[in-house]
């Protein structure tokens, strides 16, 4: 399943409520976007708890996003970048897509 | 084929879809939890597997007591106890957003089924369509 | 593969409208159909003919009509959502057409994958 977060992890709990269901998955990707960047910052609270959550879920970022927020050489190791071609790509391959509005 | 369901023919056999409408935000604060309920009630006509999940402030619309007369706004939690004639029947709240608000399956106006989050994950898993709230 | 799009925010206010359009326009490229965008909540502002943004900025209510036209995108306008904040046949941009819920999980039922973008 894929989960795409566009909340600052620093604002909404959203990531978190997705990560309880998510880590409990086999083979979770989580894509962050918009706002939902910030939470790929290394050194951060919310990196740390993705760090975290890498063991169990396959982090991606969309990657214009995180470039048009300045974060693009602070990201944590292990996460992937996507462009928008890739994010469809994510969404056709997964079986079914929830985005955490 | 009316105007609500956009003329399309709800009749289509055969396709029987899972859909889940996950609720996560509270009522009357913003309009997200009652123009869904709308989708929820439209979905009914289509013969679908619908399901309907109430989490983190979503479970905030259950709550029994909502007196929203002062604030010039319609009660819509009434509806909820109406899902039921719409055979809309699968109404699930996560048990940790439960817990982290104070509140327990008496303090809802309907019958739910509270799920564990490793339970909820296996049927959100389930799904074909996910809709969030 | 078949993709259906829900929109759930308006213009400029919020970036949901763009990066769903980033997504189609990408979608589009890689062969995917597109079944149908779906606005709803305040997504329907996505679809009036009067916004006039500055020169310098992007027009996202005529980057969608464009869209429609180029790609034959059926662009649908929740009519309860629509008349409840001011968008109806007067002001609607060309491209989109106002029809019922019925629609989106029409969209849900007949796509391969619904993809919401939203707050």
């Amino acid at each position: 399943m894929l989960h795409i977060v566009n909340k600052s992890p620093f604002e909404s709990t959203t990531l978190e409520s997705c990560l309880r269901i998510a880590t409990n998955g086999q083979g979770d990707v989580l894509l962050l976007i918009e706002d939902g960047v910030y939470a790929v910052t290394k050194n951060s609270v919310a990196g740390n708890m993705l760090h975290e959550a890498m063991k169990d879920v396959k982090v991606c970022v969309l990657w214009p996003d995180a470039e048009a927020r300045g974060i693009q050489d602070r990201v944590l190791e292990g996460v992937k970048m996507v462009d928008y071609a890739g994010f469809v790509d994510l969404v056709a391959e997964s079986d079914n897509v929830q985005s955490w509005l | 084929m009316n105007e609500t369901t956009g003329g399309v023919d709800e009749g289509d056999p055969g396709l029987v879809k899972k859909f889940m409408f996950v609720n996560r935000k509270a009522p009357y604060g913003t309009i997200y939890a009652l123009e869904g309920l709308e989708v929820v009630l439209i979905s009914a006509a289509f013969d679908q597997d619908v399901s309907m999940v109430f989490m983190d402030d979503g479970v905030y619309q259950l709550v029994k007591g909502q007196h929203t007369k002062a604030i010039g706004m319609k009660n819509f939690s009434p509806t909820y106890r109406a899902l039921e004639g719409y055979d809309i029947e699968k109404l699930y709240v996560e048990q940790k957003s439960m817990e982290a608000r104070g509140l327990t399956e008496a303090d809802l106006l309907v019958p739910v089924e509270t799920l564990s989050s490793a339970d909820m994950a296996g049927l959100m898993r389930s799904q074909d369509v996910v809709i969030d709230f | 593969m078949k993709f259906g799009i829900m929109i759930n925010e308006g213009p400029y206010t919020h970036q949901a409208s763009d990066t769903a359009y980033q997504f189609v326009q990408a979608a589009i490229k890689k062969g995917h159909e597109i079944y149908r965008v779906f606005f709803y909540h305040d997504g329907v502002n996505n679809a009036t003919r009067l916004t006039e943004p500055p020169q310098d900025d992007r027009n996202v209510v005529a980057l969608w009509s464009k869209l429609a036209e180029e790609h034959g995108i059926d662009l649908v306008v929740c009519v309860a959502a629509a008349l409840r904040r001011g968008i109806n046949d007067d002001n609607l941009a060309s491209g989109f057409r106002i029809s019922g819920l019925g629609q989106l999980v029409e969209a849900g039922i007949q796509a391969d994958r619904l993809v919401v973008f939203g707050d």
